[in-house]
């Protein structure tokens, strides 16, 4: 059915709109040379950023599977009243824009905030601090883990699991032994989208983090920064790194997801 | 093992070193800062500044890491549009020093107890640098505009931003108003000229960043905007020209130290050396007119016909009848083009 | 399930207990009480200051900007989504599982990137002869690039399932292919379709960081909601900005509700 003007149609959409400019921010960047690239990439604030990317990702990415698994478990193996609402709760920060996130956090853990004053006082500074920023990367990324991991849970049955409780298998070796190495590929896709999010969040690590230059400026708050400095070189560099770690990202969650069909 | 598994297993394995790289520069990262410096106890001070001086202060804090005082001093910089950093210092943001664009900005500050009154008692009245507005256009000024009536001439199309989210903006309106209501004393016909100018607006970015951003990005014959960011524009190699009218306003910025500040010695040192011959002339060098005299560097165009916020009557008077978001003459102008003005900078 | 000694029942239970009670604060600490939060504060001025708030002229016209742009968004992806759906599950050319690949990007890359990507190619410098630059088809442009998966994904599983024989049988009584599309895959796609387009709406409701650079944000013109907020926070008016971002939350819950209603009754029909 008009098969060569559908795809032309469709080619030519992916082209305009997702290929292209790809190609064109990558083709800049190298205009003048890997090794501009190269220096862009290696100033102290650009490795800076990349730091607290990548210690922001690695924390939330900790909380969120811990969460994920154990949320997972309760929701598929246990019954409980209000696990609708609870359900509600997990899917949530989907609908939410981040700059919303962000304000969210700042009302509740802002200094002039019941919780965040008392944590003050206290000597734990949450906005404009790297708390902060990892509260709100949890927010965003929350669903991804246990999402991952409801579905397969769910279709490998309690069969084996029982068996073990019968045996006399204490829960943690039967959680060990039994359900981790079966959700283990649903895990990793779950764990890697979890990343994903976590490297590439902006909105929200934007309004809690008070973009303190070579401080709390996460990779793409740098990218925003050296732009609105006419440094366009440095912004697409790193822009670039994102990009390609991105496209990485992309083709193991395909090498995952193909294995769970198989 | 089968051949996906196994590919799996590589990419992954390649993925992860990939990834693991900013995670190992985050745990040095950490590791390092938490360890401190070799020599001496290292004080880290925080500079919360708006955000044109940024090339100039990283130049300045390397210059006094270098001498005695500065030897064992770290710094942590946040730069943003002036209000902006000026309501995050009062909401709890971190600092030692703040540098703002415009005096207003500090008294928030010691309203909210953290800036001390006698702040600007000094010599320099608790200023850093200075500026002034200018006319700025596209490289070679095709269109010749050189002057304020320049900018009210038909089919221009001028660039600035909104005085009621942008602090800064208002130094803009202030030059135009001040040039043709000969220094305030004719206030009617320098009200008639914000009126003029404003048809020739057709958007009012949230900062002068902004504004300048957009003009670059090809919108608007003309801008206007303090002469240290023509030249920061200039060279980061933006196809800009600027003219400095005969009759402008001088721009002041301010600085001060915090009252909650946990280095107050190594805080004043910074500040002084920002004063010195060395640190004026690294200003002048970012294209900020020093306000030290003989200092050397390059030289600034003198405008025949300077005035400062005090000829026109000090920022409260300023504010009340210019910028007021209720009832003023910029709120009038506003209102008639639909632009918002209640987005209070106080 | 088999009889368990009491001892280790009342230990499951305790442990339960004990890993529902830290989930639930796990939860509460980050998600439900940020967000009870924002709405609570929305109505610090009571609902005539909600309105007030909302109905700023810049709010309003960035909420309208929003809501109008992510509409339509929303209905030309829903289109463009389901052609490149068909094309990847009924066409074959070299490239295919690349450009299958390909289609994930803006799930994966950063939105401040994905709005320098577009300034590159739809800004002034671009080497093209365009420049929506500063202009409100802008907005629509970087709104489709980050919404551009969602209906691809929703209609892709939909089509591989698709039983043919309906289709192999209007065929072969003669029924000319627009009209089988039209009878009898469409109302078979039609569920996925709404599905990936309200998620794509939701989507396209929130953005932020894909408009900045290209729109130029420029309040009363090409400002989006998200950006409003932003700029009521650092203007010291949390209120405000919690009243915007609560009418933001609404529109969200109410087209999600929608979808639930949706997929429900085409379950019972399907």
């Amino acid at each position: 059915m008009a098969r060569l003007p559908l795809r032309v149609l469709a080619l030519l959409y992916l082209l305009l709109l997702l290929v292209l400019p790809v190609v064109l921010v990558a083709w800049r960047t190298f205009e003048h040379g890997v090794g501009a690239f190269v220096d862009a990439l290696s100033t102290p604030n650009a490795i800076h950023a990349f730091a607290v990317t990548g210690s922001v990702a690695v924390w939330s990415v900790l909380a969120n599977t811990l969460f994920g698994v154990g949320m997972a478990v309760l929701l598929v193996r246990h019954r409980f009243p209000g696990k609708r609402i609870v359900n509600a709760l997990i899917d949530l920060p989907l609908a939410v824009s981040p700059v919303v996130v962000g304000l969210a956090l700042i009302l509740v853990y802002g200094r002039f905030a019941p919780v965040g004053g008392w944590l003050e006082r206290h000597g734990l500074q949450v906005i404009f601090s790297l708390p902060g920023m990892v509260l709100a990367t949890i927010f965003v990324s929350l669903p991804l883990v246990v999402r991952a991991i409801v579905p397969v849970l769910e279709e490998l049955g309690e069969d084996q699991e029982q068996a073990a409780h019968t045996l006399g298998a204490s829960r943690w070796q039967t959680f060990r032994r039994i359900t981790l190495p079966g959700i283990r590929g649903a895990l990793g896709y779950g764990v890697v989208l979890c990343l994903a999010r976590a490297l590439g969040e902006y909105g929200a690590v934007a309004v809690v983090s008070g973009r303190q230059v070579g401080q709390t400026q996460t990779a793409t708050l740098f990218v925003e920064e050296r732009y609105q400095n006419f440094d366009t070189g440095s912004a697409f560099a790193v822009a670039t790194v994102l990009a390609l770690a991105a496209v990485l990202i992309l083709l193991v969650t395909k090498l995952l997801r193909r294995k769970e069909v198989l | 093992m089968d051949a996906v598994q196994l590919k799996i297993r590589t990419v992954t394995a390649v993925a992860s070193l990939v990834l693991a790289g900013p995670v190992l520069a985050a745990c040095a990262g950490t590791a390092s800062s938490a360890s401190g410096d070799s020599g001496g106890a290292a004080v880290t001070l925080s500079l919360v500044a708006y955000s044109t001086p940024q090339a100039a202060y990283e130049k300045l804090i390397a210059a006094f890491q270098k001498t005695g005082a500065g030897k064992n001093v770290k710094f942590t910089q946040s730069y943003g549009a002036s209000g902006d950093q000026s309501r995050a210092v009062a909401a709890g943001l971190r600092a030692d020093i703040v540098a703002l664009s415009l005096e207003p900005d500090v008294t928030r500050l010691v309203t909210a107890g953290l800036v001390d009154e006698g702040w600007n008692s000094d010599q320099y009245h608790g200023m850093i640098t200075d500026s002034v507005a200018v006319i700025g256009t596209r490289k070679g000024n095709p269109k010749n505009v050189t002057t304020w009536d320049d900018l009210t001439r038909p089919g221009v199309q001028v660039l600035t931003p909104n005085p009621f989210t942008s602090g800064g903006a208002k130094w803009n309106i202030l030059a135009g108003y001040g040039a043709k209501s000969h220094k305030g004393s004719d206030p009617a016909a320098g009200a008639a000229y914000l009126q003029a100018l404003f048809k020739n607006v057709p958007v009012q970015d949230s900062s002068g960043r902004a504004s300048l951003q957009t003009f670059t990005g090809g919108k608007g014959d003309a801008f206007i905007s303090y002469e240290n960011e023509a030249l920061f524009a200039q060279k980061n190699g933006q196809a800009v020209d600027y003219t400095v009218p005969d009759s402008t306003i001088l721009i002041e910025n301010p600085i001060a130290i915090t009252r909650n500040s946990a280095h107050p010695a190594e805080a004043k040192a910074f500040l002084d050396f920002l004063h010195s011959p060395d640190g004026q002339k690294i200003y002048a060098g970012s294209g900020y007119r020093p306000v030290v005299q003989g200092v050397g560097g390059p030289a600034f165009p003198d405008p025949p016909q300077l005035f400062t916020i005090g000829d026109l009557g000090g920022w409260s008077k300023v504010n009340k009848e210019l910028f007021d978001p209720g009832q003023s003459v910029m709120a009038a102008i506003e209102q008639s083009l639909g632009v918002s003005t209640s987005a209070k900078p106080k | 399930m088999t009889a368990l000694p009491l001892a280790r029942r009342r230990e499951f239970r305790l442990g339960t207990g004990l890993g529902l009670g830290t989930a639930v604060l796990y939860l509460s600490l980050i998600v439900l009480i940020p967000l009870a939060a924002v709405v609570w504060r929305s109505t610090d001025g009571g609902w005539g200051g909600f309105w007030t708030a909302v109905n700023r002229p810049d709010s309003w016209s960035a909420l309208k900007l929003t809501v109008l742009a992510s509409a339509v968004v929303a209905l030309v992806n829903m289109v463009m989504g389901t052609i490149i759906a068909w094309v990847l599950v009924r066409d074959s050319f070299p490239g295919k599982s690349i450009v299958d690949a390909l289609i994930d990007l803006p799930f994966a890359l950063p939105t401040i990137v994905a709005g320098l990507v577009l300034l590159s190619l739809y800004g002034t410098s671009s080497p093209l002869p365009v420049n929506l630059a500063y202009t409100r088809v802008s907005v629509g442009v970087a709104l489709l690039f980050v919404t551009l998966p969602f209906v691809v994904r929703t209609v892709q599983p939909v089509l591989l399932e698709l039983d043919r024989d309906m289709e192999q049988a209007a065929y072969s009584l003669g029924a000319a292919p627009a009209t089988t599309f039209r009878r009898i895959i469409l109302p078979n796609l039609a569920p996925a379709m709404i599905s990936g387009a309200g998620l794509a709406f939701t989507r396209a409701i929130a953005e932020y960081g894909a408009t900045n650079l290209l729109t130029g944000s420029i309040p009363l013109k090409t400002q989006v909601a998200a950006v409003n907020i932003v700029g009521r926070i650092e203007s010291d008016d949390p209120t405000g900005a919690a009243a915007v971002s609560t009418l933001l939350l609404a529109i969200a819950f109410v087209v999600l509700l929608g979808l639930d209603l949706v997929q429900r009754r085409s379950a019972r029909h399907g």
